[in-house]
């Protein structure tokens, strides 16, 4: 267990830079996601840290040994990283059964013959696969393919884990079992882990710290809670969140944002603000009344999308479209009157020339 | 955030640093490594021995001092263009045989295409009976050598012109065959076509199985007809695979050598491989790099015309022995008259020639074809001064037998270099996708594809027969035929090679390498095992080619080395047919068999498994 640590990371194909000077710390024995959408650099950045791509510039460490440094001009190949690496695809030998799937390598690494073979039975036992050593990966649904990808982890104990969307070929309910797995796998390695995915579900679920990344950039780090609270930027405001985010353009008018035909408190710091303005605010973070308030602005029902436990409004302010959240299963005709209600401690405001958050109010 | 200013901190290319983490970069690159590697060797055994050649033609030899006695060795001159283009002698030396070999090559690719292409269409889109059998026979003459067919045809056509004995028609019908069908062109072309029909079989009945029908139905759906359909749907699909089976085929027949000899050469119908080979034996080597030269010239040029036409991409298909069988249309009253005439082509491609040839090697006194004739004394005779020169039948015979010892080493190590060498090949293209020495060695890998038969084995006398540095003098060993069939083979296997990594994604070789698991052991545990199915199919299909190889190889054996292939054309040459008939049929018995034990194994063996996605 140490931590890895990447500064000043560039890599290009070609003409085309898919990675920036990235700058990235995990701490020991973190689980770290690195979330963001396709195409934006995440399995590149894995694959320099595993070493199978080599970047342009920049150094990477691996606890206190540098495995890469294009100025002191080290470079260690994969092989001498002791790494762990999920593929998206699992990467399972086909023409070997589980039990030599997970035991290739720790014959490389000369390990006596007890010690391996009471390393396969703890690492089947780990993932509830005792019983199927002799099985093909061909002979194993999806799941089970992706636990015995799992079990060679666990067998080769590995101080740093990486893993490349491990879930995204799996169904939904597979995924939760399996987000579940792999959480416990990074408590039994107790390895610093980096995990890719563009599932924002995922990443909120399984980290101690997300890292959000948008062409070859890092747009914000911190915890699950930071980065779904505070947005550092309307990149993020917008990627995280499903249903997604409220924005709202327009200019401070008399101490209220107005935005075509809604109108939105702004914090007393903002009151004399000049030039536009965005405002954001949660669909769930709006409040809702079937009756007429004081303050409150009425809204028709447009679209009403029940999931069971809850369910997202689509409302409208004049033209202005409004999505909300509301626990319970809600059944409305369309054009019922709403009011709404917009709390100031809900609300996040970015310039939309920087489109960085202004951090007002709440902090 | 802007980028780090690009060149103040990175050492300078040629500082003892940076020479150092490159060379410590490259030596964890094995597909780099490979590349290089491969590149030198190929580059060496390909490269080095066409400049030579070269550079020999247009330079005095020792050899010629003969005709001109004020030449200095070595000194530049134009003497080799000047007598095969500019002389008296060229008539015979260049142009007769020019004109005679494009003659040849344009005839016997016309009708091979022809015949191959329409039993193609019968056996994948029709519904002929008996496909199964029927189609495993219709290859069955790629497992022989090309000249099978014209021993066969001496024995029936044989006339009094060379001396000897006559052959089956004389025999029965006491009327001699006349000498152009005894003799000469047109022998030569029915038998060669007769047999490269089987190459363009296999090209096009491929490509017409992956030619989707549903294509076609779409287009039938839409209403285009039934010949619309056919030339707007399916000929432009097929033209590739069209296009490399004409030139593939044509090269190979510039390039042959066995047919022309027996069928040529006693009318003195001259080819261009014959009489490259007269000029070695006359030692008049000069010419026979000028003409070899002009062989590549001309095969190049073939290549190059086909590819401007079909668009450079597409224009090579190699043969796959895959074929899966699409909609098949009814032919009705025509399918039994269909499937007899496939049938009777077969008796006499097949059937026919090796019946004749077991006849033959079981007669006692030659010509003679009675039934009381027969005898065993050729496949099992103690040896007889009165008989053949004394020489026992096969099996005392140490001359054959040694003979066949070489021809199956030869098969065998020619298929297990060439197997790893197109393994490491496809290693290094497919891994090191992009860069230019994929490129490079993907391109050199398949140049001995622009090789005549003929003209590489001219090639190689050039280049081994003195020692080149620390490499010994490989005439006349057992090495150069090995190194030959493998360079030979090589644009063959490396395209296997290539498809088979292309099949392994690589996740499967990096996850190995991320836990720690060696080059070596990823590729002996990983990289082989899984590409070993495709690979076993192109070491078989070198054995084959290593084993009924004459062509190639007839400039290069000499007694230290010889194979049967060498002995069956030397016995013929002596004209003792019955040893060469019954040697013949030896080597084709063993080549089928070895093919069908290796099938059967690979099967066997069990590749089912490996179908996970
Ligand atoms: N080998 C390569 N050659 C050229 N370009 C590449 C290569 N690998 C990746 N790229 C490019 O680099 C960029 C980043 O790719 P990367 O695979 O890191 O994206 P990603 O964030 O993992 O996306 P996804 O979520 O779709 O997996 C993409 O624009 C991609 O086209
Ligand atoms: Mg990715």
């Amino acid at each position: 267990m140490g931590q890895i640590c990447l500064s000043g990371i560039v890599k290009s194909y070609g003409k085309e830079v898919v990675v920036k000077n990235l700058d990235l710390t995990v701490n020991p024995g973190e689980f770290l996601t690195i979330l963001g959408p396709s195409g934006c650099g995440k399995t590149t950045t894995l694959r320099m840290i595993a070493g199978l791509e080599e970047p342009d510039e920049g150094d990477i460490k691996l606890g206190d040994r540098t495995v890469f440094s294009r100025n002191e001009g080290v470079i260690l190949p994969p092989e001498m990283r002791g790494l762990g690496l999920i593929f998206q695809s699992y990467a399972l030998w086909p023409h070997m059964n589980v039990a030599k799937n997970i035991t290739l390598a720790l014959k490389e690494q000369k390990l006596s013959k007890d010690e391996i073979e009471a390393r396969l039975q703890n690492a089947l036992e780990l993932v509830q696969l005792t019983g199927y050593a002799q099985r093909y990966p061909s002979e194993l649904s999806g799941g089970q393919q992706q636990r015995v990808a799992v079990a060679r982890l666990i067998a080769l104990r590995p101080s740093y884990l990486l893993m490349d969307e491990p879930l995204s070929n799996l169904d939904a309910t597979l995924r939760t079992e399996m987000r579940a797995s792999l959480k416990r796998l990074h408590r039994d390695l107790d390895a610093t882990t980096v995990y890719v995915t563009h599932d924002q579900i995922e990443a909120l679920t399984l980290s101690d710290r997300i890292i959000i990344m948008n062409e070859g950039r890092i747009m914000q780090e911190g915890t699950p809670y930071d980065i779904y609270h505070h947005p550092a930027n309307l990149f993020v405001a917008e990627f995280i969140g499903d249903p997604g985010i409220n924005l709202f353009e327009g200019h401070v008018v008399k101490g209220v944002l107005e935005c075509a035909d809604v109108k939105i408190p702004v914090p007393a710091a903002l009151k004399d603000y000049e030039g536009k303005l965005v405002a954001a605010c949660r669909p769930e973070k709006i409040q809702m009344s079937y009756k007429a308030k004081k303050g409150w602005q009425e809204v028709k029902t447009e679209i009403l999308q029940p999931t069971g436990a809850d369910t997202i409004l689509e409302v409208k302010a004049g033209d202005t479209s409004i999505t909300l959240l509301q626990s319970g299963f809600i059944t409305l005709d369309e054009g019922t009157p709403l009011w709404i209600n917009f709390d100031l401690d809900a609300l996040s405001f970015f310039d939309p020339d920087t489109q960085n958050n202004l951090r007002v109010g709440k902090e | 955030m802007a980028l780090v200013s690009k060149n103040s901190t990175k050492p300078a290319f040629w500082s003892r640093q940076n020479i150092s983490y490159q060379a410590y970069r490259l030596k964890h690159k094995p597909e780099i490594i490979i590349g290089v590697l491969c590149l030198a060797f190929l580059g060496f055994v390909v490269l080095v021995p066409l400049i030579q050649i070269i550079r020999d033609a247009l330079t005095f030899q020792s050899y010629d001092l003969a005709y001109y006695p004020e030449g200095e060795v070595g000194a530049f001159t134009l003497f080799h263009l000047d007598r095969v283009f500019n002389q008296p002698i060229s008539a015979a030396l260049f142009y007769k045989p020019l004109m005679n070999s494009l003659k040849m090559g344009f005839t016997v690719t016309l009708i091979a295409i022809v015949v191959g292409s329409s039993l193609a269409w019968l056996m994948v889109r029709t519904n002929v009976h008996f496909k199964g059998i029927v189609g495993a026979m219709l290859v069955f003459p790629y497992m022989m050598p090309s000249w099978v067919m014209a021993l066969a045809w001496l024995s029936l056509f044989k006339n009094d012109r060379i001396g000897g004995s006559e052959g089956v028609l004389t025999y029965l019908t006491g009327v001699q065959a006349p000498d152009w069908v005894a003799y000469g062109f047109f022998p030569i072309v029915i038998t060669l076509a007769l047999h490269y029909y089987a190459y363009t079989y296999l090209l096009i009945s491929g490509a017409l199985a992956t030619v989707d029908s549903e294509l076609e139905e779409a287009a039938a759906t839409c209403g285009m007809g039934k010949w619309k359909r056919i030339w707007s749907i399916t000929m432009p699909l097929l033209l590739p695979a069209l296009g490399s089976a004409i030139v593939l085929t044509f090269i190979r027949i510039l390039g042959t050598f066995g047919t022309p000899a027996l069928l040529g050469l006693p009318v003195r119908f001259v080819t261009f491989s014959t009489q490259i080979y007269a000029s070695i034996n006359a030692r008049n080597e000069g010419d026979a790099y000028v003409l070899a030269l002009v062989l590549i010239v001309l095969a190049i040029s073939f290549i190059w015309i086909n590819s401007r036409i079909i668009g450079v991409r597409k224009s090579f298909v190699t043969m796959t022995g895959k074929g899966f069988r699409k909609r098949e249309s009814d032919l009705g009253a025509w399918r039994w008259p269909a499937t007899i005439l496939v049938i009777l082509f077969l008796c006499i491609t097949v059937v026919l020639p090796l019946t004749l040839l077991l006849w033959e090697s079981l007669t006692l006194i030659p010509g003679d074809y009675s039934l009381g004739n027969l005898t065993t004394y050729f496949w099992a005779g103690q040896g007889n001064v009165q008989l053949a020169y004394g020489e026992p039948g096969i099996i005392h015979n140490k001359g054959i037998l040694g003979a066949l010892t070489n021809s199956i080493k030869l098969g065998f190590a020619a298929a297990l270099f060439n197997g790893a060498l197109g393994l490491l090949v496809g290693y290094a293209v497919v891994r090191g996708r992009g860069a230019w020495l994929s490129k490079w060695l993907e391109g050199i890998a398949f140049a001995p594809y622009i090789f005549p038969s003929i003209a590489l084995g001219a090639i190689y006398i050039g280049m081994f027969s003195t020692n080149i540095g620390p490499i010994p003098a490989l005439y006349g060993t057992f090495t150069i035929l090995i190194l030959i069939t493998v360079i030979k083979n090589l644009p063959f296997t490396s395209r296997t090679g290539i498809a088979a990594m292309l099949q392994i994604h690589k996740s499967l070789e990096e996850t190995a390498r991320v836990q720690g698991i060696g080059w070596f052991r990823r590729m002996f545990r990983i990289i082989v095992p899984l590409s070993m199915s495709g690979l076993v199919a192109g070491m078989l299909l070198t054995f084959i080619t290593a084993m009924r190889e004459l062509s190639l190889i007839i400039l290069l054996i000499s007694p230290g080395n010889m194979v049967l292939t060498g002995l069956i054309f030397g016995y013929q040459e002596q004209d003792m047919a019955q040893h060469s008939s019954a040697v013949t049929l030896m080597l084709v018995l063993i080549i089928i068999t070895i093919s069908v034990i290796v099938r059967v194994m690979s099967r066997k063996a069990g590749v089912g498994r490996l179908s996970v996605t």
